[in-house]
């Protein structure tokens, strides 16, 4: 279990100083799949370095089962890191690189060879092993960078964006990988991304930072059906934004009536909130389509675009706030509404979050 | 312009770089090619003859001057290749500190300072030092070589080293690496190539020195770069050209390895 107790890092250079760290406080659990997600600069690889050792945050505490990390060295902390360059040693070969880190702990010679080819077999490398580090693949090398930092059986692993230099089809196969080694191994993975995707599908828990800040912490679902806030709801998935007035709040749900005067009933942020003007967040994938006469909302179509496994319908609501609804696609399923028709936006009950600013 | 400039159709270009040419190699062809003359003056050609590289070869003072700068050089260049290992690793490991600028300026200061001020302090210095010492021996010349190879071992050193990517250093420190353990098992084998060759790059220097070697050499010290300029005011034979020809020979094979170390593992 990792503490992490209001770190800052403020960085001083010739500039103004830039805080990076802001009073950052989360605590990872034992085993968990933990990311961290959020747009570059937003101080997610700042926070892992600090878990490394690699930065010395500026104020905060931070401990790993107790144990006070801030004061240790980087080769002290039971912690290891694949970097996004991989940072293979180019002077070795795949085996060597594996080995490094159980020599570096002074394990005897035939424990390092047996954890070294238990390792190439976990990533499915035994044939490479003799290889140097530039005669092998991209994703090869990744997986060499995986298997040793995994040798020494750190507590946790902390990974630094390390899909990013890959090609989509193999990011996708390295994603499901990654989950495999880090369910058959039990440590704790603490994973830098920027992709949104990547986050769902992989994580336990995301915790989406911006501006040096964590902004909410939660397991996929709850991230992405009930974003906490704009920042959140803008930067995981597609989201519409209405402007509401908020009328009550009961527990978690909220009643708010619409710009078009219709009332729905809405998820409530987790803290409660005042009533007045708030704003609500709507999946593309949360409404329909449908008549006008009954309908939450209603507008004109724009525009539909067809994806594939969906189709867009971009709508220009009567206030003027634009609206795009996502409808999984049919075979074979009949044109019912066309670009310029007056449609109707359908609203299930209890979908929509009210967001905290 | 709408070919754009190019040099090479400029006006003048291939007969300022033929003079450019000429006036850099023609020279050093003559010597190399007089070397080979069977008579004793160094203008007139008398006919091919090894008899200079014998004549010089069995001369003894020409003997022990070799012996001498090739003693100095060897241990110029290792002190100066530790010292600018040294300091390369603080000038880019260390992030930046205060006296960063001064300590830069410091390791290059012979590069900048007239080299004819740096032997009169040095002659002071070490007539200072052989009288409280009575020590008159070959050490002052190394050191005062070491001195000014420096700089010359230190570019390479740093270059190599700001080249290398410092997440390595960081994995290794990750995998339980003490920083001594990052230095030997990832930083040195990876920093060879530019040890070599900063190491080379000295040698030559100290092996060239005239004006520091000839203020600070005692009685019976000659180098043989000092000892061709003591012939040069007496009697000019090709010997002196034998003598450039295989020391020209030396400095092309050390540049040559430089090129080849500095230019493989890219």
């Amino acid at each position: 279990m990792i503490e992490i107790d209001t770190v800052s890092k403020v960085f001083t250079g010739r500039g103004a100083p830039f805080t990076a760290l802001d009073e950052v406080s989360v605590t990872i659990r034992e085993n968990e799949f933990f990311t961290l997600l959020g747009p570059s600069g937003c101080g997610k690889t700042t926070l892992l370095r600090v878990i490394a050792g690699f930065i010395a945050p500026t104020s905060g505490t931070l401990t790993l089962e107790g144990q006070n990390l801030v004061s240790l060295p980087p080769y002290r902390r039971p912690v290891n890191t694949v970097f996004q360059s991989y940072a293979l040693f180019p002077h070795m070969t795949v085996a060597q690189n594996i080995a490094f880190g159980l020599e570096m702990l002074n394990k005897p010679r035939a424990e390092v060879k047996a954890t070294v080819d238990e390792m190439l077999a976990l990533v499915r490398m035994t044939e490479m092993a003799g290889r140097k580090t530039s005669e092998i693949s991209g994703g090869q090398q990744q997986r060499v960078a995986l298997a040793r930092a995994l040798a020494p059986r750190p507590k946790v692993l902390l990974l630094d964006e390390p899909l990013s230099a890959l090609d989509f089809k193999l990011r996708k196969d390295m994603q499901l990988e990654l989950k495999r080694l880090q369910s058959e191994t039990g440590i704790t993975f603490v994973f830098v991304t920027h992709d949104q995707e990547e986050a769902l599908t992989m994580s336990d828990r995301i915790a989406v930072m911006n501006a040096g800040k964590i902004r909410q912490i939660g397991g996929p679902r709850d991230i992405y059906d009930h974003p906490a806030e704009r920042f959140v709801a803008d930067f995981i998935g597609d989201t519409n934004f209405l402007a509401v007035e908020l009328l009550s709040v009961e527990g978690d749900q909220a009643r708010v009536r619409l710009a078009s005067g219709a009332e729905a009933q809405v998820r409530a942020p987790q803290d409660g909130m005042a009533p007045g003007s708030v704003t609500l967040a709507v999946r593309p994938e949360h409404a329909s389509p449908g008549p006008v006469e009954g309908a939450t909302l209603a507008g004109a179509l724009e525009n539909i675009v067809y994806f594939g496994t969906d189709t867009h319908f971009h709508v220009m609501l009567d206030d003027g706030t634009r609206f795009v609804l996502r409808q999984q696609n049919q075979p074979d399923q009949a044109q019912t509404h066309r670009t310029g028709d007056r449609v109707g936006v359908i609203l299930s009950p209890g979908v929509g979050q009210v967001l905290r600013d | 312009m709408a070919k754009g400039f190019d040099i090479r159709r400029q006006t003048g270009f291939s007969t300022i770089a033929m003079a450019c040419f000429v006036v850099l190699y023609l020279p050093i062809i003559l010597l190399v090619v007089y070397s080979f003359n069977a008579g004793t003056s160094i203008a007139i050609w008398e006919g091919f003859s090894w008899r200079w590289y014998q004549t010089a070869w069995q001369n003894d003072q020409v003997q022990a001057a070799t012996i001498r700068s090739l003693v100095i050089a060897a241990w110029a260049a290792g002190i100066a290749t530790i010292c600018a290992v040294l300091a390369a690793l603080a000038t880019t490991r260390q992030g930046s500190f205060r006296g960063y600028t001064f300590a830069f300026a410091l390791i290059n200061q012979p590069l900048m300072v007239p080299e004819i001020v740096t032997a009169v302090a040095l002659l002071i210095f070490f007539a200072m030092i052989k009288v409280g010492t009575g020590y008159t021996g070959l050490f002052y010349l190394i050191i005062a070589h070491s001195a000014f190879c420096i700089p010359f071992a230190y570019m390479p050193i740093r270059a190599r080293l700001q080249g290398m990517d410092l997440s390595l250093e960081q994995a290794a420190m990750d995998l339980y690496a003490t920083p001594w353990q990052v230095f030997r098992r990832v930083t040195l084998p990876q920093l060879w190539p530019g040890i070599l060759a900063g190491a080379m790059l000295a040698f030559v220097i100290s092996l060239d020195d005239v004006v520091i070697t000839e203020f600070v050499k005692s009685a019976g010290q000659d180098t043989l770069p000092t000892y061709m300029l003591g012939q040069l005011r007496r009697v000019v034979t090709p010997e002196v050209n034998a003598i450039s020809t295989a020391l020209l020979a030396i400095s092309v094979i050390l540049v040559i390895a430089f090129f080849f170390l500095s230019r493989t593992r890219k």
